[in-house]
């Protein structure tokens, strides 16, 4: 049985509806990510479950345990849910060990000072105990924030764009300690975030989140592949939509013939991403190179196709193509594509 | 935001507010039980405005320009000692007025008994407000509105006059007003220099005529000015933001004086303060030697001191914890009734202690009358410390909840979401959290509330219980004596508690790093000094990033 269960969730601020009948399941251990663009609602969901705000309707079911239903509402506090906050709200009159140990007041000292003990041994901060918030560095800071919200070992740690506050170099780092971090811990997380490539990259499955609604709930590669419609294919990742027609498994479209995942006949509009194409220099060139950007280890060329639309294309680095550069872009080969809206 | 409605918090907070408000009500309600109230005294009326609106002419106008030019004298010019004279000008704020009119008479200045006398010793000792505000906001505009002056052909001097001055007027208005309504608050110094205003009124009607009515009646004019100040105060305090906004920081260089000016601009301001605090307290050390020698020492002194100290310390810590009940409360409750309650809590600050003194018997005086029935207790709230209490309560909460709140807007809403997740239910958020992060705003509350409790002389005289004299009321009592020697240990002992939250305020204001308490105490120190509202926009940093 899911640990977390959310049923029909709604809660209006106002005339703003910011989140709108949202049901969701998380399994014991797992690590779910909610992606959607500023202003979707998905912190306000996330305040939902944790207890400060109060849903207008559905329900909240931690542990089997209904925290927040029609006539029922478990304040924050006794909902044993954590939380990492966006810029870690840590206490700054206590010290690392003392943040850690906030939680685990009612606990007896010698277990409060064991668990403190372990779990900032978890987060790899044992030599920092004594330290004060403003001491530490920024990744050093969110591991506090984390050790704090799993020393009283909850249910479910909710995690607030956690890593919107550091700087790009140190992100991708902290995400995968983060991630270690919390899978050491075997802790059932929620994590909101805009950013698509961290939840691609952190999630055992991502929700994706618009206007208040989950418009899709699924493993990264499934999002990725087969977006349910043509926004969720734009907001996660690059995307080229194009229009075809379908016959049976394929689809015919102005840059070749696509693969589909399933059938379908008619005219269509498939999800294709950057990847899905290749370049050929070559004399019967279809399009020509109006940019390129560099981005190490890959390369995004944007075309113009002779059809006049623009195309983006994603290649290895180990093959340049220069801007203006006239070149035939296809298919590559067993490129799957998904119907979109 | 949202609006769960109201929780025990927000109860809290709301009844915390009506027994501040109840009472200031009731007062305009004694026209409707006695119409005729006040016909029996109907000559005092008319002397208690025209000696009222004397004192506030000319205390406006001689603290606007005593503060404002000393103010710019500090700011804009350079000279030896520059740094420490600019603090020495704010001492002024310790010396109450009674005291310095005790000492005026001891030396029987002549002409003290007068309202011209009144209106000297007034500029004097309030001037430090409109110096305070009118440095602060001096010091808050941009180089570059004077060098746009300067380089449209006005001298120094000229740009001055024309740039700084006018941008600063919100600010020193607001300043003046301040001063204003602590020279209305005053009871001592008229009485005892025989300027018969609107608290001197009350006093006589009180006391001489126990008529209760028209006392409240009186209170009821004298509060209708006050609030007219206090709403004069927050416009020019709403513009003096608005126009201090877009220029911070950045303070313009300091003129250089040189020769006689330089001089002037050292021994002017030094007089100044050896006038109004290092002479005074020279012949007060003085008195209260001689008073000691020759066993003029009042048989009650000794009293007088333990019920001072007592008062002041179970003010101290009562009004503070009330103080924190209501900011927290209007924060933690979230509903916009419990965020009103607490600003009309906070409306007792500028109301003369005589008013406050006036506003509270009538209600106690019912209640107890009606517990009394029940028990049999008699007079167990007017007859007590507690209806004196209550006064203290009304008066300085303001002050309490300054230095508070001002700690807790500066604390994050996450920090205490934070705290609840992790099992904090509210008492704990306060306790673990709150407490904890404005201990210092904590201690400057209790300070000041210590402080004014022990320089407190209109309510205590007229709600105290019997052989419940304070030092204020010795010094009161024993000047009206002509009896000097023996007022002057108490009004030593008061000057040198009250120079503490100055002394306080200008130590932290030299350190850097302390700018967080240097504004709770600059803040608090009259509560209006900055407005909440300064306040928070000067504290966009959020204390968590250290």
């Amino acid at each position: 049985m899911s640990e977390v269960r959310l049923r029909g969730v709604s809660k209006a601020f106002g005339l703003l509806q910011a989140v709108r009948d949202v049901s969701l399941d998380i399994d014991r251990g797992e690590l779910m990510a909610v992606l959607g663009p500023s202003g979707c609602g998905k912190t306000t969901l996330l305040r939902t479950i944790a207890g400060f705000e109060r849903p207008d309707a559905g329900c909240v079911v931690v542990s089997g345990e209904v925290v927040a239903g029609p006539g029922r509402f478990l304040p924050p506090e006794r909902r044993r849910i954590g939380m990492v906050f966006q810029d870690y709200a840590l206490f700054p009159h206590l010290t690392v060990a003392g943040n850690v140990a906030f939680g685990l007041a009612n606990r007896p000292r010698g277990e409060r000072e064991a668990l403190t003990r372990r779990t900032l041994e978890l987060v790899g901060l044992q030599h920092k105990t004594e330290r004060h918030p403003h001491e530490l560095s920024g990744g050093e800071r969110q591991r506090v924030a984390l050790a704090r919200a799993l020393a009283p070992e909850p249910a479910l740690v909710l995690l607030d764009e956690p890593f919107s506050s550091l700087d790009a170099t140190l992100r991708a780092g902290l995400r995968r300690e983060v991630e270690l971090i919390l899978r050491d811990a075997e802790a059932t997380a929620l994590l909101v975030t805009h950013d698509q490539e961290e939840a691609l990259s952190l999630a055992d499955r991502l929700a994706v989140m618009r206007e208040g609604r989950i418009v899709q709930v699924g493993a990264p590669e499934e999002v990725y592949v087969r977006p349910a419609s043509r926004w969720a294919a734009q907001f996660v990742g690059e995307v080229n939509i194009l229009a075809g027609v379908a016959r049976g498994t394929g689809v015919e479209t102005e840059l070749g013939i696509f693969d589909l995942h399933a059938p379908a006949s008619g005219t269509v509009h498939v999800a294709v991403r950057p990847e899905q194409l290749e370049l050929r220099a070559d004399r019967e060139a279809n399009a020509e190179v109006i940019d390129r950007e560099f981005r190490g280890h890959d390369v995004l060329y944007r075309l113009r196709h002779e059809a006049g639309r623009v195309v983006l294309v994603q290649l290895p680095s180990l093959e340049l193509y220069e801007v203006g550069e006239r070149v035939f872009v296809r298919p590559a080969p067993a490129a799957v594509t998904t119907l979109v809206d | 935001m949202k609006s769960d409605g109201i929780d025990a918090w927000g109860i809290l907070t709301v009844l915390c507010a009506a027994a501040v408000a109840a009472p200031l009500i009731g007062l305009p309600l004694s026209f409707a039980v006695a119409p005729g109230g006040l016909s029996e005294f109907s000559g005092l009326v008319p002397e208690a405005v025209a000696a009222t609106a004397v004192l506030l002419g000319g205390v406006g106008a001689g603290t606007l320009l005593v503060g404002t030019a000393l103010a710019a004298l500090v700011t804009f010019c350079d000279f030896p000692g520059r740094g420490w004279i600019e603090w020495a000008l704010v001492l002024p704020l310790a010396m109450p007025g009674y005291v310095f009119t005790l000492f005026a008479l001891g030396l029987d200045v002549p002409g003290i008994r007068s309202p011209l006398g009144a209106v000297v010793v007034f500029t004097l000792v309030l001037y430090p407000y409109v110096y305070l505000l009118a440095r602060a906001a001096f010091l808050a505009q941009s180089r570059t509105l004077l060098e746009a002056a300067r380089g449209l052909g006005l001298s120094r001097r000229v740009a001055i006059a024309r740039v700084g001055l006018p941008l600063a007027r919100p600010a020193i208005l607001g300043g003046v007003a301040l001063a204003l309504m602590e020279a209305l608050a005053d009871f001592g110094t008229v009485n005892l220099l025989g300027v018969r205003t609107f608290t001197d009124a009350i006093y006589r009607v009180w006391f001489i005529a126990f008529d209760r009515d028209a006392a409240m009646q009186l209170a009821t004019l004298l509060v209708s000015v006050t609030l007219t100040l206090v709403v004069l105060e927050r416009l020019a305090r709403g513009r003096a933001r608005y126009q201090q906004l877009a220029a911070r920081g950045d303070v313009p260089p300091p003129m250089p004086l040189t020769g006689a000016a330089a001089v002037a601009a050292v021994i002017g301001p030094l007089a100044l303060v050896a006038v109004v605090v290092a002479a005074p307290l020279a012949q007060l050390a003085v008195w209260s030697v001689e008073s000691i020698r020759d066993g003029l020492l009042s048989p009650e002194f000794g009293t007088a001191v333990g019920n001072s100290v007592l008062l002041a310390s179970m003010s101290a810590v009562l009004i503070p914890l009330a103080a924190v009940v209501l900011a927290y409360g209007a924060r933690a409750s979230r509903s916009g009734l419990a965020a009103a309650s607490a600003r009309t809590a906070t409306i007792g600050y500028g109301l003369p202690g005589s008013v406050v003194a006036v506003a509270v018997i009538v209600p106690l005086g019912w209640i107890e009358r009606r517990i009394d029935g029940i028990a049999g207790t008699g007079l167990l709230l007017t007859g007590t410390v507690i209806g004196l209490f209550y006064a203290y309560f009304l008066r300085f909460l303001a002050l309490a909840w300054g230095a508070v709140e001002a700690g807790i807007v500066r604390i994050p809403r996450q920090l205490d979401e934070a705290a609840r997740g992790l099992g904090a239910d509210r008492l704990d958020v306060l306790a673990r959290v709150h407490v904890p992060l404005i201990h210092a705003g904590l201690a400057t509350a209790a300070l000041l509330v210590f402080v004014e409790v022990m320089k407190e002389l209109p309510a205590t005289l007229l709600l105290r219980p019997l052989g419940g004299d304070t030092l204020a009321i010795a010094v009161w009592q024993a000047t009206t004596e002509s009896l000097f020697e023996t007022a002057a240990l108490p009004a030593l002992l008061i000057v040198l508690v009250g120079l503490l939250p100055v002394a306080v305020m200008i130590r932290l204001s030299g350190r850097r790093g302390a700018e967080l308490e240097a504004a709770q105490v600059a803040g608090a120190w009259a509560e209006e000094l900055e407005g909440p509202e300064e306040r928070e926009v000067r504290s966009g940093a959020p204390i968590v990033r250290a």
